[in-house]
This record gives structure tokens, C-alpha cells and sequence, in this order.
């Protein structure tokens, strides 16, 4: 039986996701859209309190 | 229901199953059966991985959170984008490289057997009971409201689960969950805007948020470090990223929905996907729920949601007991409807002090509407001590049943079935691949060269594991407060099964035998905190301690084998 298909070991390609050329970019991304999501609820508390 | 929502409800639970069935007849390879088809894109992949996490308990229950205690419930989810990002840089990464089927494999080749046994033998005791749970709570709240035999919703969501998941394995689950989830999408986003166009004429959106707000439902986020607060930024920060950690890292019902796909690319954006948008949909739900909560301000709720158990009762022995608190509840309704009209318009005036004695006003009718409930609930254990009386898991369902249109209601209990099925066929098919990759092909290695006779196994244990799943949920009706149970099961191997895997992926000296034996420490240590300090320490401290006492004793244990090893050397 053939054993399951494994990645190369350079396996870290680029996102192909337009603006981005490498992960870091990626998780930048993400990370700041969490900081923003949880500054937006905090404002958000505050406004509706 | 009537006859169109019948018409919705097994138009999409069925329709979807078959076109699983369908779409996915024609698998015979078990890299197909196993990680799904290999052209699956990373749109797909995350829908997948958000329908694993979201069971039917996450529409029922947590709309009723966002009623009761508000949407403070979302910082829980606030560790989750963060250990995403470690599982795509770290975890992934190595799954793909490795080309393994499950998670434990991969510790299998890191350490060596016993270590692999050992942590998939946690998975399945773990998993395969609470995938009991997974179909009989959503079951016994829907059957229990609509009136419906317990043991045949549960037999058959159960059968129709098994068959999509047997005869296409992990494709098919993935297929399916893509249409489970756009359903789910479009009766959430449904139940919002109806909602919505139910509230009292002029109110709008920004006027029950406020109301939310004012009535302390709208508290998002917590700096407080108060130990004694249940949510706040810190524990959402701290324990949610240890338990998404886990979950997401190295639990396999998550781990293979990821590990297949065209390329890592996929799995990496399928996850942050996740990353991105599960905390607006957690808070989208528990919003919903702080909504029905103001609903509920201007249109009579019962006193207790669960009619079902409070209709029991109010024919009972102690009619006279629930039917005096009913009226009690009635009149505490009426007058709160009238300070809440009467802090609007104390609002508009924008005189800050007669706002202010208005907002105290309402706030004061609220707690004694509050207090009736408590009474309430304390009658019904009055009368009788097995009694339910969690009832915010009815607050949706009273809602969706009572208040919405014909056809929007068999949409939205399509959605908790849609849920349902999502995250228990990851479950199965997670169970099913573990016990034929990791317990059967490992006592059976010769077998591990025929390739059909791999497919046949995996279907085989997914079948076994559904019917065990639908026994276990037939018979735990027999016990009281399950689900703790279930998270309390949870919680005592999964920070062990954490630590493993940390031990492996970030402590490269550490081999087999130390970390095997440190795991086997650190879950002796949890039994014997469990058994003997239950009082002490919370449950959920488990998940902390497991992992880190795991980690120490591994690095503990390495050291002294090493120095033996040495001597011997020396020697």
C-alpha cells in the first residue's frame, strides 16, 4: 500500500494571498485584527453600559 | 411545527446527508477515507473546522448564556486566534511533513509505541465517551420542547450521522459540513433580523442595546484581575489559549480536518479563518442572546423556561405553591415594563438625574423579577430534588417555537441539527481513524499493506464508535448532570495529552521513555487531585496542571535516565 502523500521538508511556501509574500505577514495580520476586535468590544462595552 | 417546517427540517438534514452519501460514494483510498479528498481548498477546511468546534449545544446554550449572564462569555474565546497561530507555525508544519494520518502517529514516530498508545488511548476513552453527549443534548432540550420521543431523535440523528460518515469518511464530512454550515449561517443571520422586526416599534437596535447595556448584559470585556470573576480578559487570554491549544493542536477530531487538502497553504488559511472570525461569531451568538433578553422585556416570558418540567409541577401536589408564582412573576413583569418605558424617555429628556433615578428604578424591578426566578427554581427542588432547573438551554428554543414564522422555525431547528451532525461526523470519523491507525494497524501491521482492507476497518470502527455514541447517549438519561461529568473527563487528560505533545515539539532532548512515564505521573497526579482534592482545586485547573506537571517530570525524568545512561557508559 502506498504510504499518504507527505509535504516536501521545505514545506513553507509562500500564502498566495495578494499583498502577502510571506506567513509572517499572515499572522501579523491576524493578530492585529484580534487586538482591533477586542479594542472594538471593550468600546463597545463602555458605549452601551 | 406545522407541515412546512417538517418540510424544512428533513429537507436539509436529509438532503445534506445524501448528498454526502452521493458525492463521496466512490472513495476507496484510505488517504481519500482518512484526511479527505486532496483537492479540498481551504474555504471548505475552515468551514469544516469551525462546524467540528460548533455543536448544537453552541446555538442552544449559548444564546441562553447571553440572556442570563450577558456576552462576557466571549473573552473565553479570546486564546483562540493567538494558539491558531502557534498550530499553523508549529503544529501543522510537521503533521504535513510527516504525511501522517493522525495526531498520535506523529508521536509514534517522535518517541515510540507506547507513548502513541498511550495518547491515543486518552483521545478514545475521552472521546468516544463524550460522543454520547454530543447527540443527546441537543435531543433531550429539542425533544423535551416539541414533544418528540428522546430515544428516536437520538437513534435517528444518530443512524443518519453513521451512514454519510461511513460510506465517505472524511470527505464526506467536510462536504457535508460546508452546507451544514451555510445553513447555520443563514438561519442565524435570519433569527437576528426577525428578531429585530419583533422588538417595540421605535426601539431599534441602538435602543435595546442600550437596554442590554443598562441592565448589565452588554459587559464584553473585563480588565479586572479578580480571581473570583469566571470571565475576564486574563483567563480568556490565559486558559482559553491552553485549551485551544490543545483542542485545536492535538485533538484529532480537529487535527484531521486540517492535516489533509491540497497543501499546507490550505490548512494554514482554513485555521486562520478560524483565527479571524470566531470571536465575532461567539459574540454574534451571545449578542442574540442579550437581544432575546430584551425581547423578553417588553413581551411576557414564562417564569421558568423549561415549560415542559414547570407544567409537571404546576399539576402536582403543589399546584397552589406554582401558580402563586406565576402571578407573582406576572405582576413583577408588568411593573418592570413600566420603569423600563419610563427610563426611555428619562433617556431622551437627557436629564442626567432623572435618568439616573429612572435607570436605578428599573434596575431595583429587575432584581425582584430576578428573585421570583431563583424562587421559582427553589420550588421546583422543593418538590421534587431530582428537579432541572437550568433552564437558560430553553431560553433560543422558547424564543424560535413561540415567536417566529412558520418555515424560519424548522430553518432554526434544521441549524441545531445541521450543528449536531456537523460535530459528531468529525467525531466519529477522528475515533474511527484512530482506532484503525493506531490500535488495529499497530497490533496488525501485516494488514497495514492492504489498502482495502484499511478502508474496510476504518468504516467498520466509525460504524462501532456511532453505535456505541447512540448507546451511551440512550442510557444517559440515567444520569444526573452528564455533561459536567463529561467536562470534568475531559479536563483530566486532555492538559496531560497537551503536555506530550509540548515535550515533543519543543523539547527535542526529551525522548520516549521520560515523557511516557512523566505523562503517566502527571495523570497520576490528576486522579489523586481528583479523588481525593475536588474541593480545592476547580476541575479546569486540571488542564493547567496536567500539562505543566507532564512537562516537568518529562524534563525531570530525562535528566536522571541520561545520567544512568552516562554512567552505564562511563561504566
Amino acid at each position: 500500500m502506498k504510504s499518504p502523500p507527505a509535504d516536501p521538508p521545505t514545506s513553507d511556501e509562500s500564502p498566495r494571498v495578494p499583498g502577502f509574500r510571506h506567513w509572517r505577514g499572515i499572522y501579523l495580520l491576524v493578530f492585529a485584527f484580534f487586538v482591533l476586535v477586542v479594542v472594538l468590544l471593550a468600546l463597545f462595552s463602555r458605549y452601551f453600559a | 411545527m406545522n407541515a412546512f417546517d417538517w418540510i424544512v427540517l428533513l429537507g436539509t438534514m436529509i438532503g445534506i446527508a445524501a448528498y454526502g452519501v452521493w458525492r463521496t460514494r466512490d472513495v476507496h483510498s484510505l488517504n481519500t477515507y482518512l484526511k479527505g479528498n486532496q483537492s479540498t481548498g481551504w474555504w471548505t477546511i475552515g468551514l469544516s473546522v469551525m462546524a467540528t468546534q460548533a455543536s448544537a449545544i453552541t446555538f442552544l446554550s449559548i444564546p441562553g448564556q447571553g440572556f442570563e449572564s450577558g456576552i462576557g462569555f466571549v473573552q473565553n474565546y479570546f486564546g483562540l486566534p493567538l494558539a491558531l497561530i502557534v498550530v499553523c507555525t508549529v503544529f501543522l508544519p510537521i503533521y504535513r511533513r510527516l504525511g501522517v494520518y493522525t495526531a498520535y502517529e506523529f508521536l509514534g514516530r517522535r518517541f515510540d509505541g507506547k507513548t502513541r498508545l498511550l495518547s491515543a488511548g486518552l483521545f478514545l476513552v475521552q472521546r468516544g465517551l463524550a460522543a454520547g453527549v454530543t447527540i443527546y443534548a441537543p435531543a433531550i432540550i429539542i425533544a423535551t420542547v416539541l414533544g418528540w420521543r428522546l430515544d428516536l431523535t437520538i437513534i435517528f440523528t444518530g443512524l443518519l450521522v453513521i451512514v454519510y460518515t461511513v460510506t465517505g469518511g472524511s470527505a464526506a464530512v467536510s462536504l457535508t459540513q460546508k452546507w451544514q454550515m451555510t445553513v447555520i449561517f443563514g438561519g442565524m443571520v435570519t433569527a437576528f433580523v426577525v428578531l429585530l422586526t419583533k422588538m417595540p416599534a421605535g426601539l431599534g437596535f441602538g435602543g435595546a442595546a442600550h437596554v442590554a447595556g443598562a441592565m448589565g448584559k452588554l459587559q464584553a470585556v473585563d480588565f479586572s484581575l479578580n480571581p473570583d470573576r469566571r470571565y475576564t480578559l486574563w483567563t480568556g487570554l490565559l486558559g482559553g489559549f491552553f485549551l485551544s491549544l490543545s483542542y485545536f493542536g492535538t485533538d484529532q477530531s480537529q487535527v484531521q480536518r486540517y492535516i489533509g487538502g491540497a497543501a499546507l497553504r490550505e490548512g494554514r488559511l482554513g485555521l486562520m479563518f478560524n483565527a479571524l472570525l470566531k470571536i465575532p461569531m461567539q459574540f454574534s451568538i451571545l449578542l442574540l442572546g442579550a437581544l432575546v433578553f430584551v425581547f423578553y422585556q417588553f413581551e411576557k416570558p414564562p417564569v421558568f423556561f423549561n415549560q415542559t418540567e414547570w407544567r409537571h409541577h404546576e399539576q402536582g401536589a403543589n399546584a397552589a405553591t406554582f401558580h402563586a408564582l406565576d402571578e407573582k412573576f406576572n405582576a413583577a413583569f408588568a411593573d418592570k415594563q413600566v420603569k423600563i418605558r419610563a427610563w426611555l424617555k428619562a433617556r431622551e429628556t437627557h436629564d442626567a438625574v432623572a435618568e439616573t433615578a429612572a435607570r436605578a428604578a428599573m434596575l431595583e424591578s429587575q432584581t425582584r423579577a430576578g428573585a421570583i426566578r431563583a424562587k421559582a427554581k427553589a420550588a421546583l427542588v422543593a418538590d421534587d430534588p431530582r428537579a432541572k432547573t437550568k433552564d437558560s438551554d430553553y431560553v433560543f428554543i422558547t424564543f424560535i417555537l413561540d415567536h417566529l414564522p412558520h418555515g424560519v422555525i424548522g430553518l432554526l431547528v434544521a441549524v441545531m441539527f445541521a450543528a449536531a451532525l456537523g460535530s459528531k461526523a468529525s467525531e466519529l470519523n477522528a475515533l474511527g481513524t484512530t482506532t484503525t491507525i493506531d490500535l488495529w494497524r499497530h497490533f496488525r501491521p501485516l494488514a497495514a499493506a492492504d489498502e482495502a482492507r484499511n478502508v474496510r476497518a476504518a468504516k467498520w470502527f466509525t460504524a462501532m464508535w456511532g453505535l456505541v455514541a447512540i448507546a451511551f447517549a440512550l442510557y444517559a438519561s440515567l444520569a444526573e448532570n452528564l455533561i459536567e461529568a463529561i467536562n470534568i473527563l475531559g479536563s483530566i487528560f486532555y492538559g496531560v495529552v497537551l503536555g506530550i505533545f509540548l515535550v515533543a515539539f519543543f523539547l527535542k532532548r526529551v525522548g520516549g521513555t521520560a515523557v511516557f512515564w512523566g505523562a503517566v505521573t502527571a495523570q497520576v497526579l490528576i486522579f489523586i487531585l481528583f479523588f481525593y482534592y475536588k474541593d480545592r482545586v476547580a476541575y479546569l485547573w486540571y488542564n493547567l496542571i496536567g500539562c505543566v506537571a507532564c512537562v516537568l517530570f518529562s524534563l525531570v525524568l530525562q535528566l536522571l535516565l541520561g545520567r544512568k545512561a552516562e554512567k552505564t557508559h562511563a561504566a
